[in-house]
């Protein structure tokens, strides 16, 4: 029982997929994690319900939502398309989708972090004469790095995951835009498909597992770390 | 070396308006819980943005709200060791103390680390992590962390209230060693403990519900009849300078003050030296003929300089013994019955207990 080479270009797009999104989303998500932790202004609650809204939503209404948004004949699709950025029915729309899904994860991880460090030492730390930018990468950077890690992980695993807002957004096209979860659907449609899809399932599993232990033990670290233990 | 402020902030419950300098040495702010002293530290260190104020160091601006001028916290070089005393949780005690050596000015006039390590004691404490330490180690990090910076002035935020007795007892001596030391450097020190300001502070600032109720030399604020309220009944009482004599076998020790010798057991300074003893106005009995046949030794010729009626049924009597000034608290009653009349000379008995080895410094 060996991987047919469609198992791999699956598993080696869903890598691709999810390290982009992941990437892509890591400044984005601790900005809005910053701004929900620290600071007050108009429409929080709507920001924190927006960013949440992908986990609530059934990740087939967020790739339909995609589709209407950014397919070939919306204008917006269109406009993209017109600079050389096609995302419907392409790899990168896959990216934008597991972006989307991964996102509250990630925030969620580093919101915590940020809110676990007491700003009392950043005004210790300016008290010696740090400045700001000094204040942020010598003392605010370090405390949060383990939860910025362990949001990154979460991510990177549901991007590996995401399925539903994926086939929706940018279908099911060998090569081109399956992704894991994808091929293993296909491949439960097709009779005696079912081997594949076993040594599938188990390369998910790999790559989830992996994943989830790795953020324990940087969760672990954080919480470690911040109480000084 | 001197600090001054004015500044005027509205809080949602109360209103702050103060006035005052700080010269060399140390000068505590005083005040209960809530009474703005920790506000008026927030304010120096540019932690708090005054609603209305001015606040200048050797003549250098940090504050003016009318020009418009706000000098941010890191550019101050005021040193702060908080309450508590939020060490940087990921670095190493050494490191913490290398932080605060970092930013300060290249060329500026302070302290090595080596130095620093030296003054406080800190060399077995330089491999462990923040949270390893006791809560007095943990100041004495931050006292290092604070003095490598190379500030102007210290600015420190109750940073024994957190402590139990002998750890405070551990970081007391530093503190003096600090005020005395070839340092010199300012200190503002934000206290509610009595014992320690009248053990380290040179200038006294009394502050009640965010205004400054009286300022001047440490002997003086405490030895004020009027002060008495402020400090608590309790609490008060004159602080003076004593030179011990000698030590006797049975643990009883000759000092001599201004008005007279007096002794006392527990005190640990050696002979020769000079000490600061306080001496609270409830153990202070007045008599007006000379006492005989007491199981006190310490009586001392005083006259009577103020009587400060409380709002109670006691009042405070300001006493002039020798060179010093001593408070004793009353009831009006005696006051009244023992004729006590400014201009009185009379006699003063002290405790010899009264003064505890903790409230002997200098």
């Amino acid at each position: 029982m060996t991987p047919d080479a469609a198992a791999w270009d699956a598993l080696r797009l869903s890598l691709w997929v999810a390290v982009w999104a992941t990437v892509l989303a890591i400044p984005l998500a601790l900005w809005v994690a910053w701004a929900l932790a620290r600071r007050e202004f108009w429409g929080k609650a709507l920001l924190n319900a927006a960013v949440h809204l992908p986990l609530v939503l059934p990740p087939v209404v967020t790739g339909y939502l995609l589709l209407i948004a950014f397919g070939r004949t919306a204008p917006m699709g269109r406009a993209l398309e017109a600079i050389g950025l096609q995302l419907a029915f392409h790899w990168s729309g896959a990216v934008l989708a597991a972006m989307i899904m991964g996102f509250p994860l990630m925030v969620r991880a580093m919101r915590l972090a940020i809110e676990a460090v007491d700003p009392k030492l950043e005004e210790a730390a300016a008290s010696l004469g740090a400045p700001r930018s000094a204040v942020f990468t010598r003392v605010t950077l370090p405390l949060i790095l383990p939860g910025i890690l362990a949001g990154t992980v979460m991510g990177f695993a549901k991007a590996m995951g995401e399925f539903g807002a994926t086939i929706t957004f940018v279908a099911n096209i060998p090569g081109q835009t399956q992704t894991l979860p994808s091929a293993i659907w296909s491949a439960l449609q097709i009779p005696g498909g079912e081997n594949q899809a076993v040594i599938m399932v188990l390369m998910a599993c790999a790559v989830a597992v992996s994943a989830v232990l790795l953020s324990e033990v940087l969760a672990r670290r954080v919480a470690k770390r911040i109480s000084g233990a | 070396m001197s600090l001054s402020l004015s500044l005027a902030h509205r809080f949602a419950d109360f209103e702050l308006d103060i006035t005052l300098d700080a010269g060399p040495g140390i000068t505590a702010l005083f005040g209960r819980s809530g009474a703005g002293k920790t506000t008026v530290i927030n304010a120096v260190g540019g932690i708090l943005r005054p609603d209305t104020g001015k606040i200048t160091i050797d003549g250098k601006v940090l504050v003016d709200t009318h020009k418009g001028i706000f000098i941010p916290p890191h550019k101050r070089r005021l040193g702060t060791v908080f309450q508590d005393a939020r060490l940087f949780p990921h670095l190493s005690v050494a490191q913490n103390l290398v932080f605060g050596a970092r930013y300060a000015p290249g060329g500026s006039d302070g302290p090595a680390l080596a130095d620093v390590v030296t003054l406080l004691g800190l060399e077995d404490l330089l491999d462990r992590a923040p949270a390893t330490l006791s809560g007095g180690q943990k100041q004495r990090v931050a006292l290092g962390r604070a003095l490598l910076s190379h500030p102007r002035m210290l600015l420190m935020d109750e940073p024994l209230a957190s402590l139990d007795g002998p750890r405070k007892q551990e970081i007391l001596p530093f503190l003096e060693r600090l005020r005395d030391g070839p340092l010199g450097l300012p200190i503002l020190y934000v206290s509610h403990a009595v014992d320690e300001i009248a053990r380290l502070a040179d200038t006294l600032v009394l502050i009640q519900n965010g205004r400054v109720q009286a300022q001047g030399p440490l002997f003086d604020v405490m030895s004020d009849p009027a002060a008495v309220p402020l400090l608590g009944v309790r609490e008060a009482g004159a602080v003076i300078e004593a030179d011990v004599l000698a030590h006797g076998a049975d643990g009883i020790s000759t000092l001599r003050i201004s008005a007279g010798e007096i002794e006392l057991p527990g005190v640990q300074a050696q002979v020769g030296s000079r000490v600061r003893l306080r001496v609270l106005a409830q153990d202070v009995i007045l008599s007006l003929n000379r006492p005989e046949g007491l199981s006190s030794v310490n009586v001392l010729p005083v006259e009577i300089e103020d009587i400060h009626p409380g709002d109670g049924p006691g009042a405070a009597i300001a006493l002039r013994a020798g060179s010093d000034r001593l408070l004793s608290r009353v009831t009006a009653r005696a006051v009244a019955e023992l004729g006590l009349a400014t201009g009185l000379k009379c006699y003063a008995i002290l405790k010899a207990t009264t003064v505890a080895p903790g409230s002997i410094g200098r």
